[in-house]
């Protein structure tokens, strides 16, 4: 595995060709086959996710959950509705994959959520998209109706007699609706308040049927691995850790991006793909996998392979591949404020913990940060954080305490020097 | 109060989405809609928007109120919303956002006295890469902004 990965992509290979989103581009290169054989040959939805689980594909979204597990916990011989639900609510900063996917792959998307509806015997599906992102929405409207009019999707698909159909459901502007229970909640109609999980969506879901959720680029690899095979996918990436994986980079690299690599790729060959630090500047930190994963030092970040389990022996998360690069410049307390912020803003309210904490944290890193803070004040984060983990009812509220945490415990001098100082290290 | 025939034609395409029992799915969407045409979401709206998706008009005040792209009170006509975010910010957000507001006099949160501009900040748009960005009347995205290009862009809008 080389900076200059040239081998097989999973989802963006349509940017090698010339009009990448078009159903043309897609049917020309071999789409919608695997989905016309499958309902050709009727085959059995064990055999299917047994590929699934073949590959090694994990979760997406951000907690890197085995699919084919997770697809295997809907209950086969439900006599009512089941729904299948795609998460294009890419919010999490530093995340910009999936609407990439939307952009240049929307076809691969939906034959791989049709499958995904003939595997799990869903009556419908909905993709629920970010609602920053309008006009991709509209764009992955105008993708279903040619699918539709292809005879993909809607009445009869492929002639065999199966009916299944897909609808967009546009987000407004609230980070949480990304956790899938809240997500749930907003398709129904209703503030995006997650729920408590158990009963977890498989056996209450959508209008409280049985409903798998996964991640855009977790239904947009379907696809692929059923034409290719579950241990061809497998041997793109690492043993448990299948395939190619888009990771975005953002900050300060000279070309922020997405760069499609397998899984196990070493950190160094990504940030060289992404033309390294700008402008000659040193590295100094990354957050891996999107706001919420625990930062890491550089010469740390330098020594990790792209994969869930490198990043997390190195104590943080791959996520959703969001790889967030800082250098020397950075003040550390300053990102952390601006993190805080989002929680603080972005907290749903439920739960005390989550939304007095992510407040309380936020008041103290600013204080911090414009000259005010007190020499307790590190033990007090800590210790507002260690009060919110664990005792929410979503992961909103750890995401919110691993940044506070992390960038303490590894940039504690920085912290210290701006409360003892009342003023900057890096003089940023 | 009512709506344009279009927009209940868009409304009505939304609905259809949903089981038949299931309209108050189409809440966010119906609300949007609603906003496009009247800039922002009055308590009639609102109501109307109720009584359309046979919705108690709490359950979709309560909707409004949540989601960050709604507004309740009378907005300029172009909102641009900066994403300040800490990938943005590091790609240069703080400075167009600095000469946003240096250029249109005000402040996020607020509007121009001619009425012409409002200035939100915003959360991760999900496009991070191609930061500093920013929206406009929250339905088209203007990416890689420097002070240059926000002057092209505010120029074009009138
Ligand atoms: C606060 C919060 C935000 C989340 N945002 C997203 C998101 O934007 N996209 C996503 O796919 N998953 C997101 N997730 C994870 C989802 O809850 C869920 O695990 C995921 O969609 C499952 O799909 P996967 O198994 O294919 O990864 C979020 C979770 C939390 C707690
Ligand atoms: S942890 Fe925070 S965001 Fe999650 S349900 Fe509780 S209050 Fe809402
Ligand atoms: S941080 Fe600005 S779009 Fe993600």
């Amino acid at each position: 595995m080389s900076a200059l990965y040239t081998g097989p992509k999973v989802c963006m290979w349509t940017l090698d060709h010339p009009n990448p989103g078009s159903l043309a581009t897609y049917v020309a290169n071999g789409g919608y086959e695997v989905l016309k054989k499958i309902l050709a040959e009727k085959t059995p939805a064990e055999q299917i996710i047994e590929q699934v689980k073949l590959s090694a594909l994990r979760g997406r979204g951000g907690a890197g959950f085995p699919t084919g597990l997770k697809w295997s916990f809907m209950p086969r011989n439900y006599a009512g509705d089941k729904y299948i639900v795609c998460n294009t609510d890419e919010g999490e900063p530093g995340t910009f994959k999936d609407r990439d996917i939307i952009e240049f792959n929307p076809h691969q998307l939906i034959e791989g959520m049709v499958i995904a509806g003939y595997t799990l015997g869903a009556k419908a599906g909905y993709n629920y998209i970010h609602g920053e992102i309008f006009e991709l929405y509209e764009s992955w409207e105008r993708a279903l109706d040619e699918a539709r009019a292809a005879g993909f999707l809607g009445n009869d698909i492929c002639g065999s007699g199966w009916n299944f159909d897909l609808h967009a459901h546009q987000g407004y502007g609230a980070y949480i609706c990304g956790e899938e229970t809240a997500l749930l909640e907003s398709i129904e109609g209703k503030k995006g308040q997650p729920r408590f999980k158990p009963p977890f969506p498989a056996s209450y879901g959508l209008y409280g049927k049985p409903t798998t959720i996964n991640n855009t680029e977790t239904l947009a690899s379907i696809p692929w691995i059923l034409r290719h095979g579950g241990q061809a996918f497998l041997e793109l990436g690492k043993p448990n850790n299948g395939g190619t994986k888009i990771f975005s980079i953002s900050g300060h690299v000279n070309n922020p991006g997405n760069f499609e690599i397998p899984l196990g790729t070493p950190f160094g060959d990504l940030l060289e793909m992404a033309g390294g630090v700008r402008n000659g500047h040193k590295l100094k930190a990354v957050i891996p996998g999107g706001s919420s994963a625990p930062v890491l030092p550089a010469d740390i970040m330098m020594n990790c392979t792209l994969d869930f389990d490198s990043i997390a022996k190195a104590g943080s998360m791959l996520g959703s591949g969001a790889v967030i690069v800082m250098d020397e410049t950075v003040c550390m307390v300053k990102a952390l404020e601006r993190l805080a912020y989002f929680y603080y803003e972005e907290s749903c309210g439920q739960c005390t913990p989550c939304r007095e904490g992510t407040g309380w944290m936020y008041r103290v890193i600013k204080r911090i940060e414009h000259g005010e803070g007190r020499p307790e004040d590190l033990d007090l984060l800590m210790s507002v954080g260690g009060n919110i983990a664990g005792r929410t009812i979503c992961a909103l509220g750890d995401a919110a305490v691993g940044p506070v945490h992390s960038f303490i415990q590894h940039f504690r001098k920085e912290f210290e020097y701006h409360i003892a100082h009342k003023k900057c290290l890096v003089g940023s | 109060m009512t709506l344009s025939a279009e927009s209940l034609a868009g409304i009505d395409k939304e609905v259809a989405k949903y089981p038949v029992d299931q309209k108050q799915s189409a809440v966010m969407a119906a609300l949007r809609i609603a906003q496009v045409e009247k800039g922002w979401l009055a308590t009639e709206t609102i109501e109307f928007v109720a009584d359309y998706l046979g919705m108690p008009a709490i359950a979709v005040y309560e909707v409004a109120t949540f989601y960050n792209m709604y507004e309740l009170s009378p907005c300029g006509r172009h909102k641009i919303t900066v994403c300040t975010n800490l990938p943005c910010q590091l790609q240069g957000a703080d400075t167009v956002a600095d000469y946003l507001k240096q250029k249109l006099g005000i402040g996020f949160g607020e509007t121009t006295p001619d009425g012409r501009f409002t200035l939100k900040e915003g959360e991760c748009f999900g496009t991070c890469g191609s930061g500093p960005l920013c929206l406009h009347n929250n339905h088209k995205m203007h990416t890689h902004l420097s002070p240059e290009t926000v002057d092209k862009l505010l120029d074009e809008l009138k």
